[in-house]
């Protein structure tokens, strides 16, 4: 009679202990250094630069965005920027309305062309933006609107 | 470890234009699975480039740039035969390299 209780108990100390063992790696995520989460987190273009620690960009002709008129299926929406000028450090590729604004971060060297091209995800039909940070400090952007006629956010 | 990546490098004059295919889920964690849980966000957030061992290109990216992403960018003084690695790291701390000799 003893032994069964003790028994009882002894099994049911074990399951909790499996328990907690299985939810806890599950807790500890790794993040990678060199990743600035604060400007991902960011919701506006304003907010994203403020994030970066740059000044508030202005419109201009040299910087390339090219994006569809017309988005079919907004989870692979084609988006490039670029930008002809010399001395482009960053180029900043935003969808204005998505949850949070900024979609990638590249980084120029001088060994690249300022011009990358990738696919991004939109909720809904919204302005893009593809900003260039200069070396001096200047911050410039292009600006165009997608109308996405099936968001890619959703469920 | 993830599948491999597609890449492509062409050269044209002293200027090699390298496609990238990655292959990744990209979840956002916005999304909600049938019984209305949140999916957690599982999405690269850094993209390295290197022609022959030297970096050329950094990148990092959010839960928006669609799954399976895709990457085209342009490295000058660049020719055939050289070897262009790309790499990507996520934020569950995954990693892939893959590598290809210019054509």
């Amino acid at each position: 009679m003893h032994t069964r209780r003790h028994a009882l108990s002894a099994s049911a100390k074990l399951a909790l202990l499996l328990l907690g063992a299985g939810v806890l790696p599950a807790a500890a995520q790794a993040q990678a250094a060199g990743f600035n989460q604060a400007a991902f987190d960011a919701k506006s273009l304003a907010d994203v630069m403020k994030a970066l620690g740059a000044s508030a960009p202005a419109a201009s002709g040299d910087v390339t965005v090219s994006a569809p008129d017309i988005a079919e299926n907004g989870a692979v929406v084609p988006v490039g920027a670029s930008s002809l000028l010399p001395g482009v450090k960053r180029l900043l590729v935003l969808v204005e309305k998505n949850p949070s604004a900024l979609s990638a971060i590249f980084e120029v060297s001088e060994m690249v062309d300022a011009n990358f091209s990738t696919r991004v995800k939109m909720g809904q039909s919204s302005d893009v933006y593809a900003v260039a940070m200069m070396n001096d400090g200047r911050v410039l952007y292009a600006k165009k609107e997608v109308k996405v006629t099936l968001g890619g956010c959703g469920g | 470890m993830a599948d491999p990546m597609r890449i492509r490098a062409q050269a044209a004059g002293d200027k090699v234009t390298v496609r990238v295919l990655m292959a990744h889920e990209m979840e956002t964690g916005q999304r909600k699975d049938a019984a209305g849980k949140l999916i957690p966000a599982w999405y690269i957030q850094q993209v390295h480039a290197k022609l022959n061992g030297k970096d050329v290109l950094s990148a990092q990216w959010g839960p928006a740039v669609a799954k399976n992403p895709f990457l085209q960018f342009t490295v000058r003084g660049a020719k055939a035969g050289d070897k262009i690695a790309i790499s990507w790291i996520d934020n569950h701390g995954d990693t892939r390299s893959d590598e290809v000799v210019v054509g």
